[in-house]
């Protein structure tokens, strides 16, 4: 008898493993997960709880990551092994055939009005700032929303790679810098230098001949135009004054 | 509803390395272990966010956490695992370390099968006595049981892991 009480005592001596803490603390919603994943971009780490995915950052080392994680979105993280099936949601996300949902708490109301606006520019598309200022009801705020993207907390999940300045600069990217931005797009099929080239002459606005609709270069609208069947245009007013109107899909200007 | 963050997250830390050990006697393998313990912890933590502040004072974690771990247990139908954590993945095995370790997490594992290979009635009186050291009182409290109920539980329940340490085959 006494052997068996001093064996079982030994069991109740057994530890929790490690990272038990954090599971539970993840599970309760009060600090968020995190893996590491294999993108086009090299590896990103994405953070996640309840409520959606929370972060993604390029970093150097897990070190790096949650260093910024706790700093910058301020809560508890921990690490597991990466979900089965993220890998695939995720390229569902860039690809537009799902919507993962976003945990954006601690962003003010105006970056999270950026944010899901950005989330609705489809792949191998741009916009300039100001549409997403315009369409988010603050036109004069373009210098804003460049800031609102600068500091999106999971770049590369809600596209800040596609808004680029309306003069052909393609601009900041939080996610990597200008040379990851212009490889993102590329990869999504933008053609860049074509939407280099018109900005630099001014234009920022290109019309299908057959339709009479005017977009911005790019818009889905125009993928099957051949080029001698585009007209480009300098301003809505020009367009609009040769008899073109705005698409309703990639909304140049307000119809 | 920051304070009871504040009063869970201590509550898990302080509490977690028992509540394992539980989890592992009574279920018999880590596995489970894991899944019990963090559904006790996830069970008090919903208890606690609908309790008064005063309620949360004045709480005997230990025997409550041990009550709650039970049913937690008791519920669990044999064979419909709740998944552990929809987007988390899954718990990597760490810790293996020198060799003695490995002996020692054998034994250990091998003890606890054969605690959860118990009749229910056994196990549970065996296991809050006898590994987690409650007092007769407190198992008896947690189970919902009398007290001479539990008495006569931890003994049989002893007798039987003895007759099995001794080879006895005892069924
Ligand atoms: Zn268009």
């Amino acid at each position: 008898m006494a052997t068996v009480m001093i064996d079982l005592k030994r069991l109740g001596d057994v530890k929790a493993p490690a990272g038990f803490a954090e599971r539970v603390l993840a599970r309760a919603g009060m600090a968020d997960s995190y893996a590491v994943f294999e993108t086009v971009l090299g590896p990103v780490y994405v953070a996640w709880n309840q409520l959606g995915v929370s972060a993604a950052m390029r970093s150097k080392s897990a070190a790096e990551f949650e260093d910024w994680f706790r700093h910058d979105v301020g809560r508890k993280l921990v690490r597991v092994d990466p979900p089965a099936d993220l890998g695939r949601k995720i390229e569902d996300q860039l690809s537009g055939r799902r919507r993962l949902r976003f945990d954006l708490r601690g962003l003010t109301s105006f970056s999270q009005q950026v944010l899901h606006k950005t989330l609705e520019i489809p792949r191998g598309q741009v916009r300039p700032y100001g549409w997403i200022a315009r369409e988010i009801g603050h036109p004069a705020a373009v210098r804003a929303v460049g800031t609102a993207l600068a500091n999106n907390p999971i770049p590369y999940f809600i596209p800040c790679h596609r808004v680029v300045r309306s003069d052909g600069v393609i601009g900041n990217y939080g996610g990597g810098g200008p040379e990851a931005k212009r490889n993102i797009l590329t990869l999504e099929g933008v053609q860049l230098k074509r939407l280099e080239t018109l900005a630099r002459s001014g234009f920022r606005y290109e019309g299908v001949k057959s339709t009479k609709i005017f977009c911005f270069p790019t818009c889905y609208h125009g993928r099957h135009a051949r080029e001698e069947n585009f007209v480009f245009f300098h301003d809505e007013v020009e367009a609009r004054a040769a008899g073109y109107r705005p698409c309703k899909d990639c909304r140049p200007a307000v119809a | 509803m920051e304070g009871t963050e504040r009063v869970f997250e201590r509550l898990v830390r302080d509490h977690q390395d028992r509540v394992y050990a539980l989890g592992l006697a009574l279920t018999g393998n880590r596995h489970d272990a894991e899944e019990v313990a963090q559904d006790t912890f996830l069970r008090a933590y919903k208890a606690l966010a609908g309790y008064p502040p005063e309620r949360i004072r004045e709480l005997k974690q230990r025997p409550w956490l041990h009550r709650i771990a039970v049913n937690v247990v008791r519920n669990r139908v044999r064979g419909v695992r709740p998944r552990l954590v929809e987007l988390n993945g899954s718990e990597p095995d760490r810790g293996i370390g020198p060799e003695e370790d490995v002996l020692r997490r054998a034994e250990i594992d091998e003890l606890a099968s054969r605690v959860a290979c118990l009749p229910p009635r056994y196990r549970e009186a065996v296991v809050l006595r006898h590994v987690q050291e409650l007092s007769y009182a407190e198992v008896a409290d947690a189970l919902g049981q009398p007290v001479g109920t539990v008495k006569a539980n931890v003994h049989r329940g002893l007798k039987m892991l003895r007759g099995e340490n001794h080879g006895d085959g005892d069924d």
